[in-house]
């Protein structure tokens, strides 16, 4: 199982949890479990079937916007993380 | 008459800004045939790339006369460009107003304070965006100040096209790798559009703060914020860095090479040593922005990392 980190914008979707853990060899398919996991996640996050500007994902770190995209191989070890686009020096908790 | 000066006299302190050092970073370098650069920033006059893109953003303004002689600058700034700015504005004569979170280290405000400027905080919960919120309010309620607004000043992307990209290309000309961190995007904005131009094949990668989890929470995704002066095609990657991964970087900077530099030279590091990683040969440089004395009380380099890295989540350094 791979790991999808939640940001707090959208626990109220997964009833609080931080992260999640998913099947699926591609970010499509680790998103597909999400949303079958929890539904409301679904609108959140996409836009006709397609992820939404506001959202960026990683692969370990890796922002998949510059790999394959949605196609981007998972692996049973990899943590995916959710985050709000929010490049900017915002760096605090 | 002053008596006459050698060709490497600078006129003052504006003209002394750029043309920083590279070195090689021979023991950071992962062992093999990739070669890692560094190009320090900090050696700018107030210790900052930031020196660049206020001297270029207030030049532009003077010369089209958005910024008249004598009127006050104001900025969004969580210390650099504000330092910057304070410095320039000591020099040109106009008076100087930063909107700073309130939440940054005492070092940047001791100076800011020297050069002359006027601090308004902003909540430090609400981080940069914040202090741009903040700082477009005063901006929109007082006609009689001028914002340069790096963010959104192209001045900001171009001065780096135009200084710090050649420069580069002239100390590593055969530069496979470009690695700096991303706050306004303006320097991997600028550099890689003079890069990919010069030399094509060129790969431009990003270092990207990992948000704490409190600035996640106060926003709403439609809150996103991208600069406008970030061109996200120039990129060909982006890293996420965590405060750990950024501080481990700043403590190997200083001990096996000898920098002493600031909070996001670690988490550029922390990328390029994984880039070149990856690669079996070629040069990788990576912009290091600024030195570490504005982080001397955050004590970057020998506190326990889980207290720092505790500490770091509620306090704002990149």
């Amino acid at each position: 199982m791979s790991t999808v980190r939640i940001p707090p914008v959208l626990r109220e979707n997964t009833g609080g949890s931080r992260s999640v853990e998913v099947t699926g060899g591609t970010v499509t398919e680790a998103l597909e479990d999400l949303f079958a996991r929890h539904p409301a996640l679904r609108d959140r996050v996409t836009t006709d079937g397609q992820l939404s500007g506001f959202i960026n994902v990683y692969v370990n770190d890796r922002d998949v916007r510059y790999r394959d995209g949605l196609a981007t191989s998972v692996g049973p070890e990899d943590t995916i993380i959710l985050l709000p686009a929010m490049a900017g020096g915002a760096r605090q908790a | 008459m002053p008596a006459p000066v050698g060709p490497s006299t600078a006129n003052d302190l504006l003209d002394a800004i750029g043309h920083t050092p590279m070195v090689e970073l021979r023991r950071l370098a992962p062992p093999g045939e990739t070669r890692m650069f560094a190009k320090l920033e900090g050696a700018n006059p107030t210790g900052s790339v930031k020196d660049r893109i206020a001297r270029a953003m207030i030049e532009e303004a003077r010369a089209s006369g958005a910024l008249a002689p004598g009127q006050t600058i104001l900025e969004p700034s969580s210390g650099n460009t504000g330092i910057s700015l304070a410095m320039i504005g000591r020099l040109l004569g106009h008076p100087v107003r930063i909107v700073l979170p309130d939440n940054t280290t005492a070092e940047r405000e001791q100076l800011l304070r020297l050069y002359g400027a006027e601090i308004v905080h902003s909540p430090g919960a609400e981080g940069s965006n914040g202090a741009i919120r903040l700082a477009q309010r005063l901006a929109d309620g007082d006609p009689s100040l001028f914002m340069p607004y790096q963010y959104g000043n192209e001045a900001n992307p171009r001065a780096h096209e135009q200084t710090t990209g050649p420069e580069i290309l002239a100390q590593v000309p055969d530069v496979d790798v470009f690695v700096a961190g991303l706050g306004t995007g303006g320097t991997l904005t600028g550099v890689g559009r003079y890069l990919k131009r010069e030399r094509p094949g060129v790969r431009i990668v990003a270092a990207e703060p990992m948000p704490g989890e409190q600035v996640q929470g106060l926003r709403s995704l439609e809150d996103g914020f991208v600069p406008p002066v970030l061109d996200a095609s120039v990129l060909d990657d982006k890293y996420l860095v965590n405060n750990r991964d950024a501080v481990i970087g700043v403590r190997r900077l200083l001990a096996e090479e000898g920098i002493f530099a600031g909070l996001s030279c670690g988490a550029a590091v922390a990328v390029a040593v994984r880039v070149a990683r990856e690669m079996t040969g070629g040069s990788v440089v990576v912009l290091l922005a600024d030195g570490g004395w504005k982080y001397l009380s955050a004590d970057l380099w020998t506190r326990d990392i889980d207290e720092l890295e505790d500490e770091l989540e509620g306090s704002l350094l990149w």
